[in-house]
């Protein structure tokens, strides 16, 4: 798509995309460039000799136990965060849709939320979870149940992702609220007409009207769980107890930067980039199709 | 609303009236521990009303910082995060229009190229390329520096394509005239371009400043003196390893002023905050 007129070319365009293009090179393609090529060395201890090994570090990578654990470990953080994400904000969304009055102020009260920096997030739900101080693991204690996060690997999990949906939740649900209100009301009418009741009509014509956003949702919600939430682990529970947290852009930090095993964290690198280039084109493929009954 | 169901309606109402008490429960725990001191948080039962240390707390970690946790004080910290969030903001707002209007009205060689390129950038979070981009600004010598928090986060495509989706929309008789009448390209710009392009540029606005207010990782690795920090990081800070030496009153205080800002600019900016981050994913 173009404008039918152009300006005259001189200088001019080159001189306006400079700055975006200079930042673009220097930090964006320079440095995926040297994570590619890195990914294919190794270097010594000492940082005197790096020899060019193909794809050793490929290897290496997939026989690591730790390397793959930590792939099970990113795949079930996102699937919850994903699964829970999308149904409680679309149960929200279709709640804010049908409710006449203060339908405005559940909204704002509902995505403020999303203001709230995944970190600190982390650190005051962490702080509610505190075996000592927090009043949530005391009032479980109360109830019998015995909560301690820095040792059970599974209330670990439980905390992350309740920190990574409390500014997930506030996204899904403006999506959601926006394409139930542009369903046309005259097909919920008809429905209502025809005797469907609130629930089926909410299967038969709202749900099936709303696939696209709800895949464009997932995309997004999927490249949250996995790049976004860094944030949350390293503030919640830095990966632990027992790397049970240790999600894959946290294992290339930690690897990078404080196990200094360049090529391992190159090779890392290399492979998220490809998660992250064929979830976006997938994205871009079914948004040009639409996905609708 | 096509039919009067009292019962549905009063479960809604149950459910969201639930759900936003869910939501505001961390925030009012923050702020109760935020008003008592560092002993009582260790006393049952655990305190659920407003203590009376608000003044005390609050003016301590302003000006002082947290004792024991390495950390500027922090009303340092929040200006750090103002000058990272302000710059990014806008210096992405800026770069990407002047940037979209280039590749929308002008026909010029490599422009599709371009394009391409700045579209990459789009799929590649910082969170993928770490130790590389690490070591370019390292070998700049930007480390704890603004302009080595602030640069690698201003180019983004999100914005450039935006602006473009828009300009697109702008009708082709506004140039033919301005044209027709001799503008310049920068002239029509400023006089017609940007003039139209408020409402986008606001809602861009709220959006990422919040984006830059809340950054983590980069902040993370940039800086290394305390007087860099920025208030997300340096929350951190406050919470060594073991948590028996943490003043949780200290801590809840900073991240309610941590969480101040970005959260009155989605309050106070409700209408753009929607625009954008539902423009910025189209």
């Amino acid at each position: 798509m173009e404008k039918r007129t152009q300006f005259p070319v001189g200088w001019l365009p080159y001189a306006l995309v400079a700055p975006q293009l200079a930042i673009t090179i220097v930090f964006f393609v320079w440095p995926a460039g040297q994570a590619l090529w890195q990914s294919l060395l190794v270097q010594d201890a000492f940082g005197t000799h790096t020899e060019f090994v193909w794809f050793e570090n490929f290897d290496v990578l997939f026989a690591d136990e730790t390397y793959i654990e930590s792939f099970k470990v990113t795949a079930k953080f996102s699937a919850l965060v994903a699964g829970f994400g999308l149904s409680i904000s679309l149960v929200l969304a279709a709640c804010c849709d049908h409710v006449l009055r203060g339908a405005k102020a559940y909204q704002t009260l509902i995505i403020w939320p999303y203001a709230v920096a995944p970190a600190i997030a982390a650190v005051i739900w962490a702080f509610m979870f505190n075996p000592t101080v927090g009043i949530l693991a005391h009032g479980m204690q109360l109830l019998g149940y015995d909560w301690n996060h820095l040792l059970n690997s599974g209330q670990a999990m439980t905390l992350v992702v309740v920190s990574a949906l409390f500014k997930l939740i506030p996204y899904d649900f403006l999506f959601f609220l926006a394409g139930l209100q542009s369903i046309p009301k005259s097909l919920i009418e008809a429905a209502a007409i025809d005797g469907a009741g609130p629930i089926r009509r909410f299967f038969t014509i709202a749900f099936p009207l709303l696939s696209p956003t709800s895949f464009f949702l997932l995309v997004v919600n999927l490249v949250y769980a996995f790049f976004d939430t860094f944030a949350i682990i390293d503030a919640a529970t830095a990966g632990g107890p027992a790397r049970s947290t240790t999600i894959l852009v946290y294992k290339v930090f930690h690897d990078g930067f404080r196990g200094m095993d360049l090529g391992g964290s190159a090779a890392q690198s290399v492979i998220l980039m490809a998660i992250v280039i064929s979830l976006t084109v997938v994205q871009f493929r079914f948004i040009e199709r639409k996905v609708q009954y | 609303m096509v039919e009067n169901r009292p019962g549905l309606t009063f479960f809604c109402h149950a459910l969201l009236i639930v759900s936003v008490i869910v939501v505001a429960f961390p925030l009012y725990i923050a702020f109760i521990a935020s008003t008592h001191t560092a002993e009582r948080m260790f006393e049952l039962p655990l305190p659920l009303l407003p203590g009376s240390e608000a003044w005390e707390n609050y003016s301590t970690v302003l000006l002082h910082g947290v004792a024991g946790a390495s950390t500027a004080p922090v009303s340092h910290m929040m200006f750090n995060s103002l000058v990272v969030a302000l710059t990014v903001t806008i210096g992405k707002i800026s770069i990407s229009i002047l940037s979209a209007f280039a590749i929308v009205y002008f026909r010029f060689p490599l422009k599709n190229f371009f394009f391409w390129m700045i579209f990459i950038t789009l799929m590649l979070p910082v969170e993928v390329r770490i130790l590389p981009t690490y070591k370019v600004i390292a070998d700049l010598g930007l480390l704890d520096t603004y302009a080595g928090l602030t640069i690698p986060l201003i180019a983004s495509a999100t914005a450039t394509f935006l602006f473009r989706q828009f300009f697109m929309t702008i009708p082709d008789e506004l140039m033919e005239a301005a044209r027709i009448d001799g503008a310049s390209a920068l002239r029509f710009f400023w006089d017609v371009v940007l003039p139209l392009s408020k409402t986008n540029i606001a809602a861009l606005f709220v959006i990422l400043f919040i984006y830059g207010w809340n950054q983590y990782l980069w902040p993370l690795l940039v800086t290394t003196q305390e007087d860099m920090y920025t208030v997300v990081i340096g929350i951190k800070r406050m919470i060594p390893g073991g948590d028996a030496s943490v003043d949780w009153n200290l801590v809840m205080a900073t991240a309610m002023l941590a969480l101040a800002p970005p959260a009155l600019v989605v309050l106070l900016m409700q209408r753009w905050f929607v625009k954008g981050l539902v423009d910025t994913e189209k």
